[in-house]
């Protein structure tokens, strides 16, 4: 038999309907709903009269519009509506709903895996490009627009022409203070964002074996910054151990049946794939995004690019347009580089690892006086389980604001926006203009380097950080 | 769905790649849950200043473009987030077609849904439909059955398109009503489907 990749076998055992000259019907095992993409789609099915085909396969919450603080009060009246929508839509259809303060509630790319709905295997959507997330499992997970939502909520299946597949080895071993985030960052930052376009992606390589499922999911989630449709990573027995005794997870025989299967759907050994990419771990430090795409990023220890490291004159003059949107000047050093925000959160970086890592460097600690900062876990139980940790006062204490869960600074549709001209470190996943507040400028980086940014005031190689912990 | 078939228009060039679609279309106007309307929002923070006066200097402003429904950009057009709001602005603001070396994926999928034309073409191509129409106003028509776009001064360029969806724009197609045709193998799938 021929060796497969995973995306080759997840593809071929969901096609229903197959045809030459068509793309293929597949079928859809799992759709993850949110307030913003769905409720013309809801819309669209009540006027032709049609149903939901499998409330049973959907899952809906409530994340980029709502408040993560004073709840449950929402001042935004259009806010309020579309929130007010999804619940009378999963009502009228039938839709298991995680609805604002349920304690299911949160980020929906951070509660399909807490929830165990997320499983190697399934094809998983949602009107939400960082779907890509889910991945992590060994899922083929990608993001649909508001159309094709309304397709999968009638018929619970997708057409779609087979993607080309792309391998991304990671090789070798990060360095103490490098994390996941700054794999992905360096990734897009190597071969830029439209790398991906057209492909999904596996990542490979002893790099990513070494990961955890949260760290995973982290790179996974950027697929799409770099242009993928999706990124998954092949299932192994930590992905089983994370997903045994989970809520929606088989149990006892059932599930050692389901992992047997999960296990067989990884990549066969010398399976082949369109496109083959290798960067070793050794050779990343932490990333820091300095213009207005995710691939316009570089170590810590750099300085922003100057335009005759350019060749095309469109490069030189998107350098200058970046720049000039940002702040900065040409060459300037990274280290350089002051900021007013720090915002901790958003489904690339809210998991509880990730609260951990910022908070091993903020404790015992003030953050500098000139920067305001939020933490906002990923979804209700995160913030719980950080809190039986003592995080929240350790972030509390150094003083940040700690919030209620949802997609908050990550893109600004709720009050959590920054002010124009000012800068924010950053742990999500775009930087676009605009996206966090109208002229505000987003610098991406991990957990553990918005906090070390927190602290000093301006952006530090947080390995400095972490090897003085080590050394007490 | 309107179909769409044979467009001539002058072209609007927006000389940028890597046009997101947060530029698109701000995350502040998807709160609303009507799929029209969005047209006066596009590209808003580039039309746009603070005091929401009209910013000469961009394209869309411009009065020899006015009117025009034929969009051609720079590389990867569409990247970022899946809001389907990008399309629904484009289209409401008058385009039918927008032109570009390569569209992000899921924009791309959108883009058919609603009734627009995506074309790719090259590189080369694009520069000079863009330089063409910076220079001075550049009409094409545009025939997605012989797939070509053809300059005012008679320069043809072809394109390629997935049939599947090339039928689908010239019929203007409900692409949920086609799929009802095969409940039969739906139902036969999920019969035999794997689940736990
Ligand atoms: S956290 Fe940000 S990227 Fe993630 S789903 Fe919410 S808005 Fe999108």
């Amino acid at each position: 038999m021929m060796a497969k990749n995973i995306i080759e076998k997840i593809w071929d055992t969901h096609i229903v309907h197959q045809e030459e000259g068509k793309p293929d019907l597949l079928y859809i095992d799992l759709h993850l709903i949110h307030e913003v993409t769905s409720p013309q789609a809801f819309e669209g099915l009540r006027l032709a009269g049609r149903k939901v085909r499998r409330p049973d396969l959907c899952f809906a919450t409530m994340d980029h519009n709502v408040p993560t603080k004073n709840l449950p009060t929402i001042n935004d009246p259009i806010a309020k509506k579309q929130i007010m929508t999804l619940a009378e839509n999963a009502k009228e259809f039938g839709i298991e709903l995680a609805d604002i303060g349920h304690p299911d509630q949160g980020i929906v790319h951070v509660i399909g895996p807490e929830l165990g709905l997320t499983q190697p295997g399934k094809t998983i959507v949602c009107g939400d490009s960082h779907t890509s997330t889910h991945g992590a499992f060994g899922a083929l997970a990608f993001g649909i627009g508001t159309s094709e939502v309304e397709h999968v909520l009638s018929t619970q299946t997708l057409w779609q022409n087979k993607p080309k597949t792309m391998e991304i080895r990671v090789n070798g071993q990060l360095g103490v203070g490098v994390t996941a985030k700054d794999i992905i960052l360096a990734i897009i930052a190597k071969w830029g964002i439209g790398v991906g376009t057209g492909h999904i992606v596996e990542y490979t390589g002893d790099a990513i074996r070494s990961l955890t499922m949260e760290e995973r999911m982290t790179i996974c989630n950027m697929s799409i910054e770099a242009g993928a449709k999706a990124g998954l990573i092949s299932p192994d027995e930590k992905t089983v151990e994370f997903l045994r005794d989970r809520r929606h997870a088989p149990k006892g025989e059932k599930f050692e049946e389901a992992a047997a299967y999960w296990l067989s759907l990884a990549s066969d050994p010398g399976a082949s794939y369109d496109v083959f990419l290798e960067i070793d771990a050794e050779e990343i430090e932490p990333i820091v995004t300095w213009g207005t795409n995710p691939s316009m990023g570089t170590g810590i220890s750099k300085t922003v690019p100057t335009s005759d490291q350019y060749e095309s004159e469109s490069d030189k003059q998107a350098l200058k347009k970046a720049l000039a949107y940002m702040g900065l000047e040409e060459g300037q050093p990274i280290e350089s580089i002051e900021i007013q925000h720090v915002f901790i959160g958003s489904c690339t970086n809210s998991r509880l690892s990730d609260l951990k890592a910022a908070a091993s460097i903020i404790e015992g600690k003030k953050i500098h006086p000139g920067v305001r900062g939020i933490v906002v876990p990923g979804s209700w139980s995160t913030k719980k389980a950080a809190e039986e940790e003592g995080l929240d006062k350790i972030f509390l204490d150094a003083g940040f604001e700690w919030r209620e869960s949802g997609c908050s600074a990550c893109l600004g549709m709720n009050e959590d926006t920054i002010p124009a001209g000012e800068r924010c470190a950053s742990t999500s996943n775009r930087n676009f203009e605009g996206r966090q507040g109208a002229g505000a400028r987003t610098h991406l980086v991990s957990p553990a380097m918005a906090a070390a940014a927190a602290i000093e005031g301006h952006f530090v190689d947080v390995r400095k950080y972490v090897q003085q912990a080590q050394e007490v | 769905m309107e179909p769409i078939n044979k467009i001539t228009s002058v072209i609007t060039p927006l000389d940028r790649k890597n046009v997101d679609t947060d530029q698109i279309i701000s995350k502040e106007f998807l709160k609303r849950i009507e799929r029209t309307g969005f047209g006066r929002f596009l590209f808003y923070h580039w039309r746009f200043d603070e005091q929401g006066n009209e910013n000469p200097d961009f394209v869309l402003n411009k009065p020899e473009y006015k009117g025009s429904h034929i969009l051609v950009a720079q590389d990867n057009f569409g990247c970022g987030s899946s809001r389907e709001h990008a399309p629904w602005a484009i289209l409401d603001y008058g385009f039918r077609v927008v032109i570009a070396p390569s569209f992000a994926d899921i924009f791309h999928n959108n883009c058919f849904k609603n009734g627009i034309l995506p074309i790719k073409l090259t590189e080369e191509e694009c520069d000079e439909i863009l330089s063409k129409g910076l220079n001075a106003p550049y009409s094409v028509d545009v025939n997605l059955e012989e797939q070509t776009v053809t300059g005012e001064d008679g320069k043809v360029f072809n394109f390629n398109i997935d049939p599947y969806y090339k039928e689908m724009l010239l019929n203007g197609w409900d692409e949920i009503a086609l799929t009802f045709k095969y409940e039969d193998k739906i139902s036969e799938y999920e019969a035999k489907r794997i689940a736990f």
